[in-house]
């Protein structure tokens, strides 16, 4: 029946009675510039997101930390005096001043490697999240929406997407266009073909659930078309689900690529990527654990903070998180 | 002529069985012929038990739910006819108000954008004019201007049903359907609501279909009250008639349910009762739907021959075979239906 107030702020639980024009009003509005009032409060509201993200620390240094490992990786790839396809001549030596992740047994310095892995993982991590979502979000906005005809056809393709085995897709695609499609642009786009299918499972459910609210309905009362709809009502209320989503997707699309990798269509040798390292050094876990750990520790500070900044987006963009507002 | 008409409105939901290929078993018939009249600048207040359909006239009037039969004439203009830009064009004209406040206001919108968007969506007016209107919407309704860069949910239920009505108004439309505005809101705050509704119907010239289970909200606020029953219509009259004189077994049952706020009468007062539930829509019984639970139920025409709305005073119908015998005394309840209050 009737919902209370679900999000009950202290400000707001009296009776109308004592409704006093900015007697509860905690925002930063300015009170004497009246001709403006309205642009002035549109652009608060993208300072008020701005302000949530600030205010969110965990999510502010693990942006610090992304942009640091990101720079780090593409300042220090070129600074560091061995380049990633160098032989050094020092083989499958333990970190030392020289070498501060030791060496393999071919002889590349591991640093240098995993400055380039790194380059090279959040490059196409990026793009598969990217190209991921949309599509994702697009396939399933449409499905949950429309509903009928076009949500089982789309469903059922996303089925088939989710059950033919993506290996098996992975190896047919090896061999057919093998390693001359190398390369990261490729990588990201086979990935994303693979990831985009739960994203629009995700997305059709939330959308399914979104279309039947009353202020859906509301706004369908005033004559608003369906685009506005979607874009102004559906999709907005949807944005943590959708972020949520894209930074699960960084993580899968890192850890994927070495997959893609060792089958022959990943990136390529010399060239190489955080997956590729990590699978070159599994076997080396116990002997000379630095092949494996120093790319493993990279792989999880890119996953962890991913995720933490899509935690400080998601908190950002909902006006009901109170909690930060000063 | 009423601006609003409504002839033998219909709306049926199918209930579908069947995994892979869905057939229809059979209709819930949540609106089962419906006739009504709103003239302009009036309040017609519609009542009835939960289910009986009465929402969803209101959702069908503004093509919200498809209507299996009928026809809606607003304005002498068919409604049902109407597609695409002329249906929105129309839309402009007739608003509603929603139940719940806070589920019928987006919560990633801030007040400013809740009201600016029925005037984006017409392109009504743009820019400083825009700003102005929202502004000035805020005032009509009570709210201090400032609400415009704060979000729903940084307000009280009342405030959120005063947002409510300054959208539906914002396109300053003729006919407003309020779907039981107050029934969300605590008490002290439902006589603010129906006040600032009827200020503004005298302000705007506004005319409201006021959908509501509540007897006492909707004598205060409508000229004329529709009882609905299971889908259809079983007696309209001016509300004060109707409070005083109901001829509907139906309404006499309803009206008998609102305590006397004085103990000695209310002691001593008899009370009809309704016994048992509210017959399955999808099924409902024949000849009169209200004979099952009829307190003056006969033994002949009520469970076989469908009564018609008589008009039995001017502007009083009734859905009744035998309202002239019951409201003369000739038939009195039978024992199972009728309790003493203090029993009951």
């Amino acid at each position: 029946m009737a919902s209370g107030p679900t999000t009950g702020t202290s400000t707001t639980g009296g009776p109308d009675l004592v409704e006093t024009p900015g007697g509860a009003q905690p925002g930063p509005k300015p009170a004497g510039v009246v001709e403006r009032e309205f642009t002035v409060a549109v652009r608060s509201q993208r300072q008020m997101i701005l302000r949530r993200f600030l205010n969110h620390r965990l999510a502010v240094a693990s942006l610090i930390i992304f942009i640091a490992l990101l720079m780090g990786s593409l300042i220090g790839g070129r600074l560091w005096h061995y380049g990633f396809a160098d032989r050094t001549g020092d083989y499958s030596q333990p970190p030392s001043l020289k070498h501060p992740m030791g060496t393999d047994d071919i002889g590349h310095d591991v640093m240098a490697l995993v400055f380039r892995g790194a380059q090279k993982s959040v490059q196409i991590a990026l793009l598969v999240a990217l190209l991921s979502t949309t599509i994702g979000t697009l396939v399933g906005a449409v499905a949950g929406f429309y509903r009928g005809r076009a949500d089982a056809l789309l469903m059922r393709f996303v089925d088939l997407v989710l059950t033919v085995p993506s290996l098996a897709i992975l190896a047919v695609l090896a061999s057919v266009v093998g390693s001359k499609a190398g390369g990261w642009f490729f990588v990201a786009i086979v990935l994303a073909g693979i990831t985009w299918a739960p994203i629009s499972r995700v997305v059709r459910g939330v959308f399914l659930s979104l279309r039947e609210k009353e202020y859906v309905e509301a706004a369908r009362a005033l004559g608003a078309n369906d685009r506005r709809i979607i874009f102004r009502h559906l999709l907005p209320n949807a944005l943590g689900a959708i972020i949520v989503n894209a930074t699960i997707v960084v993580a899968v699309a890192i850890l994927t690529e070495t997959a893609l990798s060792y089958l022959g269509v990943g990136v390529q040798r010399p060239d190489t990527s955080l997956g590729l390292l990590i699978s070159d050094g599994q076997g080396a876990a116990q002997t000379r654990p630095w092949l494996f750990y120093f790319p493993g520790l990279v792989i999880i500070l890119i996953a962890l903070t991913v995720n933490f900044i899509g935690d400080g987006l998601r908190d950002a963009f909902d006006p009901t998180q109170t909690r930060v507002r000063a | 002529m009423s601006l609003v008409e409504v002839r033998g409105l219909k709306v049926h939901f199918p209930i579908r069985a069947g995994v892979i290929f869905e057939r229809t078993v059979g209709a819930v018939r949540a609106v089962d012929g419906v006739d009504l009249d709103i003239d302009r600048g009036t309040t017609l207040g519609l009542v009835g038990e939960s289910g009986c359909g009465k929402s969803t006239v209101g959702r069908a009037l503004l093509r919200l739910e498809p209507a299996t039969a009928g026809s809606v004439f607003f304005d002498g203009e068919d409604v049902f006819a109407k597609t695409g830009e002329e249906l929105r064009r129309l839309r402009r004209r007739m608003q509603m108000v929603f139940q719940d406040p806070l589920s019928s206001l987006d919560p990633r919108q801030s007040i400013g954008s809740i009201l600016a968007e029925p005037l984006r969506t017409h392109d009504v007016v743009a820019g400083p004019a825009l700003d102005a209107r929202v502004r000035e919407l805020l005032d009509v309704v009570g709210l201090p201007t400032n609400a415009v860069s704060r979000f729903p949910h940084e307000f009280s239920g009342g405030q959120r049903q005063r947002v409510g009505i300054a959208r539906a108004i914002a396109l300053s439309p003729d006919l407003i359907i309020a779907d039981e505005p107050v029934s969300a809101l605590d008490v002290s705050i439902q006589a603010q609501v129906v006040n600032l509704l009827e200020e503004l119907q005298q302000r705007l010239n506004l005319t409201y279909l006021v959908i509501a289970h509540d007897l006492a909200v909707v004598r205060h606020i409508s000229e004329t009250i529709a009882v609905m029953y299971l889908g259809v219509i079983v007696e309209v009259a001016p509300s004060d008639t109707l409070y005083d004189e109901p001829l509907h077994p139906y309404t006499i049952a309803l009206l008998s349910a609102i305590p006397i706020p004085d103990p000695e009468v209310e002691d001593r007062r008899e009370r009809l009762l309704l016994v048992g539930d509210l017959p399955s829509p999808a099924n409902p019984p024949g000849g009169c739907r209200f004979h099952t639970r009829c307190p003056f139920r006969q033994p002949t025409r009520c469970h076989d021959e469908v009564p018609a709305l008589r008009e039995l005073r001017p502007g009083h119908q009734v859905f009744c075979h035998w309202a002239e015998e019951v409201a003369a005394g000739q038939i009195t309840p039978t024992y199972a239906g009728s309790v003493p209050a203090a029993e009951a």
